[in-house]
């Protein structure tokens, strides 16, 4: 805050507070025409015969008044609300925050401490553990991942036992404490575009598609020559890498001709961003048992 | 205010300083039997003692009446009410409101006179101050003499029973909000959390300062009750009144005089009516903005007329038009269409009560980054369904679809919820392909209990295509 602002806050509170302060104690006593009763006078307006007196205020009005001038006081010692003041309380929002966070990592860690200690695969056969990994999935895997963990184009079914980098326990958790990058070179620019209509047909032939036999014969040759490092000389993939299963029938990007030339041809980038900072482990090792139980039912 | 030059006044415009902030008078009120007295204490006990045991009893094996914040579920007698159900409570404060209405133009602000808790507290005070230090003239005395041993003992006897009073209205009203028999127990063993033992106190010395000393002085100042009742009155709503036609011209008189030659009224200027009044107002002036009708003045002034042989009535329950013109007219347009709104609410609230079904679907549609996926020759969305149960037994909830095509439910399992319990749920919608026509179309999801079809709840969603 500049040396302007700051000073610009501080005299307009002070202007207030002694003027409100000013204005209560220069009316605290008004001068009355009239017979020396204790009785009330009119103010003078009159609307269809009804007049309105002008009775004083009760006292304990007055006194609250200056309690709360006292008060305010007190605060603006206390409390940084003067500008640049920081007050002797010491109190900061930022300061706040941390306390709350603390308290609730507290109250958190004690919920789910019970079940960071016990091996994943037992955590996937509690249901208490697998609600709160529910809930844990909803908030930040399902945007991606579905609410029920059925996928989305480009984005892994959890529930199958189709597994990009491997089902273990371990595998999981490692997935999403670290994250993962898929790395599909785009290979129009090496093999050229004819060859990428081949070798989708060979992709087809061995996950079993229609195809047209006579690419995929020239395609094989392609694939022997430039996909088999990652893919493997079977096509059945390698979890080491993160390389897809060509030959059974589940596709991450979509098993239609055109969709598997695209892949062919401009190469796939996927990311399943890190979790470790955002989720810290305990969080993450109920979201493994969640997701590792999704696995175990193995529904669609 | 202008103010002339002390010279330029006449002699008796005397100049007067008045202090805007006056220390309120203190009010000694005279102890009064009557009728109407009466009716204040047997209207205050049945309330009193619904107030105090509601808390500690116990229906189906939950209290009575308790409002679970942390749960956010009210439980009020055999309902259970959930934040969706804040439309009742919207339908009971309409309905409060005309009940207020109608009884204000019927027999003026019985309410503040007889069942306001403000009232019952400091009638409850009052009677304190009586046994303790006497009535109003020992009192008045009491107050004046210094202080001495009498004067101690009768003044904290006064306030221990004031505290008392008190803590049993703060503990009863804090258990409104938290199981009682765990408040009170940790109460009197000091074992009690931090935030209930703040609430106990604050509430204690809000009974205490609101019954012992604000009195009055909340009718007159912060109560908005007093501000508007007046524009519900009409010349023939019930109201305590003083006859002036019959009492004025008021005035001391020797007994067995014929007053009535001597240009007297009935009014024999005593000022009993004042002295009994808890918001010290002389009901002779009029009706005022302060007079909260308890008809205290009225079994004070009946009293003095049985005993000057007059008869009863100089002030009374009565209306302006029975002191004009001897006759009220009951059955007014006023009143009429206030009780026929009040018939209404009243029904439809009983009706949507009654009609109420324990159980809330709420279905949402993920909102993924393609919010449709086609496996093979299927579209699927996927959603999440959200299955409160509000019934007081466990249930199974079967789900049935229905919308513009053959929609088939995948892994969707019913699952038991226990009472209260709030099911989440993921389903997945599909399709074929072939049926689907349009890009957007609706879907309706119905849950239905297994062992009670009438639990059910329907929520409509939408279904999206390529």
């Amino acid at each position: 805050m500049s040396t302007f602002w700051s000073l610009w806050i501080i005299i307009l509170t002070s202007t207030n507070l002694v003027l409100l302060f000013w204005i209560l104690m220069a009316n605290r006593k008004r001068a009355v025409k009239g017979e020396e009763t204790k009785e009330a006078q009119t103010t003078g307006h009159e609307y269809d015969g009804i007049e309105e007196y002008d009775n004083p205020l009760p006292r304990w009005w007055f006194w609250m008044f200056i309690l709360t001038f006292v008060f305010s006081i007190g605060y603006l010692i206390i409390f940084p609300g003067m500008g640049v003041w920081k007050g002797v309380g010491g109190w900061t929002s930022v300061g706040e925050l941390r306390g709350h966070q603390q308290e609730a990592e507290a109250v958190y860690a004690e919920t789910y401490g019970v079940y960071s200690k016990m091996p994943i695969d037992e955590v996937a056969k509690n249901p208490d553990a697998l609600k709160m990994g529910f809930r844990l999935f909803a908030n930040n895997c399902a945007i991606c991942h579905g609410a029920d963990g059925g996928g989305n184009p480009g984005f892994p079914n959890l529930t199958d036992k189709d597994w990009l980098y491997g089902g273990t326990t371990e595998k999981i958790l490692e997935t999403i404490t670290h994250g993962r990058k898929a790395a599909m070179p785009a290979w129009v620019g090496v093999i050229g575009e004819e060859s990428v209509v081949d070798v989708a047909e060979y992709v087809l032939q061995i996950s079993g598609g229609e195809h047209d036999a006579a690419k995929a014969e020239k395609g094989a040759k392609v694939f022997a020559a430039n996909c088999v490092a990652c893919h493997g000389a079977d096509g059945k993939g390698n979890q080491a890498v993160g390389a897809p299963n060509l030959t059974d029938k589940t596709w991450l990007y979509g098993g239609k001709p055109a969709t598997i030339r695209q892949t062919i041809r401009d190469g796939r980038n996927g990311v399943m961003p890190a979790q470790q900072e955002l989720l810290k482990e305990d969080r993450i090792h109920l979201l493994a048992a969640y997701v590792y139980s999704l696995s175990l039912e193995g529904s669609n | 205010m202008s103010e002339k030059p002390a010279s330029e006044q006449k002699s008796e415009d005397v100049i007067r300083y008045v202090s805007l902030y006056e220390a309120d008078d203190k009010i000694y009120t005279r102890r009064i039997t009557g009728f109407y007295q009466r009716l204040r204490r047997y209207t205050g006990i049945p309330l009193m003692a619904g107030f105090l045991l509601m808390p500690w009893l116990v229906i189906d094996g939950r209290p009575a009446m308790l409002f679970d914040l942390p749960a956010r579920k009210f439980h009020i007698l055999w309902l259970t009410f959930w934040p969706q159900d804040a439309m009742y409570l919207a339908w009971l404060l309409v309905i409060s409101a005309f009940l207020l209405f109608t009884v204000t133009v019927l027999v003026g602000r019985v309410w503040c006179g007889f069942t306001c808790p403000q009232t019952v507290w400091t009638q409850m005070f009052i009677w304190a101050e009586h046994v303790c230090e006497g009535d109003r003239n020992k009192r008045i005395k009491l107050d004046a003499q210094p202080w001495n041993f009498e004067k101690i003992w009768r003044k904290s006897a006064k306030q221990s029973i004031w505290i008392a009073i008190s803590l049993v209205t703060s503990l009863t009203f804090v258990g409104y909000f938290m199981p009682i028999r765990d408040l009170v127990g940790g109460f009197f063993t000091v074992d009690l959390d931090l935030v209930p033992l703040f609430w106990v106190l604050l509430f204690l010395g809000a009974t205490y300062m609101n019954a012992g000393f604000m009195r009055e002085q909340f009718c007159k100042y912060i109560c908005p009750y007093a501000r508007f009742q007046a524009v519900m009155y009409d010349k023939d709503t019930l109201t305590v009144s003083y006859n002036n036609i019959r009492g004025e011209n008021r005035g001391p008189r020797k007994a067995g005089e014929d007053y009535k030659a001597q240009g007297v009224g009935d009014c024999i200027d005593c000022s009993w009516c004042v002295q009994v009044c808890p918001v010290d107002i002389d009901i002779r002036d009029g009706l005022q903005a302060e007079c909260i009708d308890c008809g205290l003045c009225v079994d004070a002034c009946n009293s003095v007329m049985d005993k000057m042989g007059y008869p009863r009535g100089l002030i009374s329950f009565t209306t302006e038009d029975a002191i004009q013109n001897g006759k009220t007219k009951v059955f007014r347009p006023r009143l009429i269409g206030y009780a026929l709104m009040l018939g209404i609410m009243i029904s439809l609230f009983v009706y949507s009560i009654a009609i109420r079904v324990p159980v809330g679907l709420e279905a949402q549609r993920d909102r993924g980054v393609r919010m449709y996926r086609e496996v093979e020759d299927t579209i699927q969305n996927v959603y999440t369904l959200k299955i409160s149960n509000m019934d007081r037994a466990t249930h199974i909830y079967d789900l049935e679809v229905d919308g513009d095509f053959p929609f088939v439910i995948q892994g969707y399992k019913a699952v038991p919820a226990v009472e209260g319990e709030v099911l989440t749920i993921p389903v997945r919608i599909a399709v074929k392909t072939s049926e689907l026509t349009s890009t957007k179309s609706e879907i309706h999801f119905r849950v239905r209990a297994r062992e009670n079809p009438e639990i059910t709840a329907t929520n409509t969603t939408t279904f999206i295509g390529p």
